[in-house]
């Protein structure tokens, strides 16, 4: 038998409503706990970046600072802004436009050390195409150079 | 003089265009018949011309005229002809010209198939879509003329970017584009409705169909995308829940909730105002997409494009579809008459609980699409929202959805008996959890989420299974005569949910069980991984008509048996300088072994090399083939057919009353 339609639709509504809860409930916690931030050098240089927990880093590949160890896949290279540089260690295969002097954006922790442990490389598939993070990292230096010398 | 040729074809069509929006609607607002006649010949001209113009394109691309800004920035006179006609979409310029193009077409055919339709609403939907053209067609004569001159010429082109110079990027683009702008049609029938105020089931009949095309042209589209991110882009993953990507995939999720809402539209007259929403919100989001993609808003391997000034025309674009649809929308929407009831354990209520869940999964895809574009946009910094975020989210929030799929095509309209199902699910039910249970302890340890999507794939085929008894349970003849006696829609269906069965096996298995190693090799040297060992012969130089590469020799072996010899190559193109891996694969059924080249290392020829070993991968690929060829059998239904002989009736009598 049919319920009532009142009755009937008050179900679906909760049906949906609970659905609906659940599935909010799932999205902000896992939003909240998944969310990557930004760093430039400059700031984790001031100790704004988190030691505990994943961000980015971005900027350009300082020249001369790749390093790679005896086991071939381990290297070392340094992240720059133009203000503060950032020592970071790296174990796999770069990617094709990972260079010297080119804009970089990597994504790992940072070490009590001071050296930042990259899990992920990211650099883009287009010679002259600047990361927008790396970009915005270069700006914000570039403006607090500026505002020093003033 | 052919460019300008182009230039002027495309001018021409943007008359064209405004003709067949204004005189129509304009017409089908005041019955009058002449000016609602203008659409099918205005629309028909329109693609003429479009085509014209994009024939042009083709042309300059293919002759290397580089005197043409957009040739010279994106062709190459090395480059193999087949990507130099490829070329022509795989600019800015040139792909929102393939996205007019498109739109041409789908409007053409719209002005064929619809001799059924009464001239009002045959004049409205081909009206509507006269407006959308005129609106890109605007866009490209303003802000991205795809044949700008550049003089004096360049000697020679900047090549096409090498990552677009592959196959799967061949068909891609135009797959894709057919899936969104096959949903201008579902929109324009939508908009059509609530202009006319008329929304009754035939109205459902009517656009089901194009929707359900659209939707499988989207599906191949985005099947493509993501075969050709896991070939091409060197890293073996095949969905990265890229922006781009979410940029297509938010339209299908849409598009999925849709063509189910559609179905108990048709089928029970029940949903009206929900359907009617879907089809504005799976076109909106094919346009954001499109913003997405194309103003260059996004930090991602697939933006390509970026310039401000476009972003400000699709923006205010989007504003306007959008907010004019809602607000004819909240106009009209409460005319509507709701259909009959149902009860709570009905077809109805399992296809509502399908869209709620479709429309959760797609608003926590577009919170974490947009989320960061807005906290930039706002100034509170930058901010990344990672697979980590859509993984957690979209595979709990799915995993019910796939559960009731399995369980609504057996169900009844109106009012289904929950015991009944029971009966006819119980055994499925058992041997899909014992598959779940035991698969993954075969294929080397147990694994929650691994057996989660082997109990679901297992599910949902068996439900498909008990389908099929069901319907052939019944009637007399032949076994084979049943079969072919049942109607494609049906067909269709079950062929497409199957494929979302082989589809999830597919991820349960290379989500959870795949490998991957990076090594240094040197000459001569092996590795191993999951039991296969290659054994590296070094490299060689070999040219390419566009780059120089260096392409390495891989011995691949089980158990002392050779399997495949594989040559990964690392190339540097010719015009842009720029280095690109192309990873070789050895498929079958079960699995890929997939290698990259990294680095050389030294001077003797040790080089990285990045070693993959990829179960199931390729049911994916086969999953969502079958979704596409289900939603192309489901279309072509002979009910639709029908029902256009029946409704030549209407026609005439709005002819007589007009």
């Amino acid at each position: 038998m049919a319920m009532k339609s009142r009755h009937k639709k008050l179900a679906l509504i909760t049906l949906v409503v609970a659905i609906l809860g659940v599935a909010v409930a799932l999205v902000l916690n896992a939003f909240n706990s998944n969310l990557v931030f930004f760093f430039s050098p400059t700031q984790i240089a001031n100790g704004d970046a988190p030691t505990s927990r994943a961000f980015r880093i971005g900027g350009l590949v300082e020249e001369g600072s790749i390093k790679r160890q005896a086991d071939g896949l381990t290297v070392n290279f340094v992240v720059t802004d133009t203000a503060k540089s950032i020592p970071v260690t790296y174990t796999g295969i770069l990617p094709d436009l990972f260079k010297e002097g080119k804009g970089v954006v990597a994504e790992g922790k940072l070490g009590s050390n001071g050296v930042f442990t990259a899990t992920q490389v990211l650099a883009k598939h287009d010679e002259n195409y600047m990361p927008p993070e790396a970009a915005s990292a270069l700006e914000q230096a570039a403006k607090a150079q500026k505002t020093v010398v003033e | 003089m052919i460019p300008e040729l182009g230039h002027f074809a495309l001018i021409i069509a943007l008359l064209l265009a405004l003709t067949q929006a204004i005189l129509p609607l304009y017409g089908a607002q005041r019955g009058n018949l002449t000016l609602m006649g203008v659409a099918r010949p205005a629309a028909q001209g329109q693609f003429v011309f479009v085509a014209l113009s994009f024939a042009c394109l083709a042309w300059s691309f293919l002759s290397n005229d580089f005197s043409v800004l957009n040739v010279a920035k994106n062709s190459f006179s090395q480059l193999p002809e087949v990507y130099r006609l490829t070329a022509t979409w795989g600019s800015h310029e040139g792909s929102m010209l393939l996205w007019v193009l498109i739109l041409g077409f789908w409007s053409t055919a719209v002005s064929v198939f619809s001799r059924h339709l009464p001239e009002d609403m045959a004049a409205r939907v081909i009206g509507v879509m006269g407006l959308i053209s005129s609106g890109f067609l605007a866009f490209l004569l303003t802000t991205s003329n795809p044949f700008e001159r550049l003089i004096p010429a360049a000697m020679d082109g900047n090549d096409m970017n090498p990552l677009l110079q592959d196959w799967g990027m061949i068909i891609h683009p135009p797959m894709l584009y057919m899936g969104y702008v096959g949903f201008a049609v579902a929109f324009a029938f939508a908009i059509a409705a609530l202009l006319s105020g008329k929304m009754d089931v035939a109205w459902a009949r009517w656009s089901r169909p194009w929707t359900t095309v659209a939707w499988a042209f989207l599906t191949f589209g985005i099947m493509l995308g993501s075969w050709w991110a896991y070939r091409e882009l060197g890293w073996g993953g095949w969905w990265f829940w890229d922006p781009t990507e979410n940029a297509s995939f938010m339209p299908w999720l849409a598009g999925t909730a849709l063509i189910h809402s559609l179905a108990v539209t048709e089928k029970r007259g029940a949903f009206k105002a929900w359907t009617v929403l879907l089809a504005l919100m799976a076109f909106s989001l094919s346009l954001l997409g499109t913003f997405l993609v194309r103003s260059g808003v996004l930090s991602s391997v697939h933006a390509f494009a970026t310039d401000p000034a476009r972003g400000a025309f699709i923006l205010g674009f989007l504003a306007v579809v959008i907010g004019g649809s809602l607000v004819l929308y909240a106009w009209r929407a409460p005319k509507m008459v709701t259909g009959s009831g149902f009860t709570w354990f009905s077809r109805e209520s399992l296809l509502l609980a399908n869209n709620v869940i479709l429309i959760a999964a797609l608003g926590s895809v577009l919170l974490g699409t947009l989320y960061p574009l807005f906290m930039d946009a706002m100034g509170f910094g930058k901010i990344s929202v990672g697979p980590p975020y859509f993984n957690a989210v979209f595979v709990p929030v799915m995993a019910p959805a796939l559960f009731l799929m399995a369980i609504g095509p057996l169900a009844r309209w109106k009012e289904a008996s929950l015991p009944d199902v029971i009966t006819r699910l119980k055994w499925a039910l058992g041997v899909a959890l014992a598959v779940g249970l035991l698969v993954p302890l075969g294929l080397g340890g147990f694994k929650p989420w691994a057996a989660l999507g082997f109990f679901l794939a297992a599910w949902i085929a068996l439900a498909v299974l008990a389908g099929f008894v069901d319907r052939l349970k019944h009637g007399q003849g032949s076994l084979m005569h049943k079969l072919s006696t049942l109607p494609r829609g049906f067909w269709g269906m079950q062929l497409a949910h199957f494929g979302m069965a082989v589809g999830v096996a597919g991820i349960a298995v290379v989500a959870n069980y795949q490998t991957e190693r990076d090594v240094r090799m040197e000459v001569n040297s092996y590795a191993e991984l999951a039991g296969y060992r290659f054994t590296f012969r070094g490299t060689t130089e070999h040219d390419g008509p566009n780059y120089r590469a260096a392409r390495g020799t891989l011995e691949v072996s089980r158990d002392g048996k050779p399997v495949a010899t594989l040559h990964p190559e690392k190339r540097v193109y010719n015009a842009s300088g720029m280095a690109m891996t192309e990873a070789d694969i050895h498929p079958n059924v079960y699995r890929d072994i997939y290698v990259a080249m990294g680095e050389q290392l030294d001077d003797r020829g040790a080089w990285t090399v990045r070693l993959f070993y990829k179960p199931f991968i390729n049911w994916l690929w086969f999953g969502a083939l079958f979704m596409v060829f289900g939603g192309f059998l489901a279309a072509s239904d002979k009910r639709y057919r029908i029902a256009l002989r029946r409704s030549e009736m209407p026609k005439h009598i709005a002819a007589q009353g007009a």
